[in-house]
């Protein structure tokens, strides 16, 4: 009975977290009707961060602001601009942080090549291996 | 196998121990900075936020007097705190424009009425678009710009009054 009691005094109990006084943008919820159009705009949504639940991206993420960047990025592709624009221009704003995709600037180049070296680590471990058993 | 090689997998530990250890003690800062600071302020026009007021338009703010530009809302908690500090600003001479954040002409006014209006101008912003062509992240937040428009100085949270100093010096500076 206590359980069931506070169950749903936490159904109707509303966050705490500052909600904004007017209802999600338009195309926060809404996809857009160009199927072509709307799988750019998820593919970007997913690699875009959510400024407010800094781990989520913009797809996943509730808050206000980011139902406000999938307006912005929904817009932006049905107006015929290429994600990787909308992409730059954010990152113009917020730095690489905002994007999930790896740069391809110096800093990133040691993640780069890391499969590389542990790819040729693994081959000269194995190869030394094969060497020893023939010996 | 090599000395050198053996010695490898100790290093490596102590490396990792070594970034947990230094990340504990100097956590991450998560607030995040508008890459913008030294530039133009990009352009938007903002409709009044509450009727009978002036909105805010992008070149509104380059007008040869430094100024701030204070991002806030009616529903962000965090601004009550700052709405007095913002009035003892106004009474030193400073120049603040604001922009409402995700707000109603009804919850604004009311908001104005009850905490005091240092504003000049109050442009809404109904679905963030000036404050992410900012980049801005979050309410209140204030930018400090110059005569020319160039955007100097980005306070991130409420302007308490130990913040009033660094506020007037940068002001002083985009002089």
């Amino acid at each position: 009975m206590r359980a069931l009691f506070f169950a749903l005094a936490l159904s109707i109990a509303a966050p705490a977290l500052a909600d904004s006084n007017l209802p999600p943008a338009y195309w926060a919820y809404r996809q857009l009707p160009d199927p072509k159009q709307e799988a750019k705009a998820q593919a970007l949504m997913e690699e875009l961060r959510c400024l407010v639940c800094q781990g989520q991206s913009i797809a996943d993420s509730d808050a206000d602001l980011a139902g406000d960047m999938r307006d912005l990025v929904r817009r932006r592709i049905a107006a015929g601009d290429r994600p990787e624009a909308i992409r730059a221009w954010l990152i113009e704003r917020y730095g690489d942080w905002i994007s999930y995709r790896p740069t391809a600037e110096p800093i990133a180049w040691p993640l780069w090549a890391a499969p590389i070296i542990l790819l040729l680590f693994g081959g000269a471990m194995v190869a030394g291996r094969i060497r020893r058993k023939r010996a | 196998m090599s000395r050198a090689l053996r010695i490898l997998p100790i290093i490596l530990v102590i490396w990792i121990v070594g970034t947990f250890a230094w990340r504990l003690i100097e956590p991450d800062d998560p607030t995040i900075r508008s890459q913008l600071i030294n530039r133009e302020v990009p352009a938007f026009e903002l409709a009044a936020a509450v009727p009978g007021s002036a909105g805010l338009k992008s070149t509104d703010l380059a007008s040869g007097k430094p100024r701030l530009l204070n991002l806030f809302a009616s529903w962000c908690v965090p601004c009550v705190d700052e709405a007095p500090v913002l009035a003892m600003l106004r009474r030193r001479g400073v120049e603040i424009d604001g922009i409402a954040i995700r707000d109603t002409p009804g919850a604004m006014s009311a908001f104005l009425e009850r905490y005091g209006n240092p504003y000049s101008r109050i442009g809404s912003d109904p679905t963030s678009r000036a404050q992410l062509a900012l980049g801005s992240a979050g309410v209140p937040e204030t930018f400090v710009i110059d005569g020319k428009g160039v955007m100097r100085l980005q306070h991130v949270g409420p302007i308490y009054e130990s913040d009033i100093p660094e506020i007037l010096s940068a002001l002083e500076e985009a002089r």
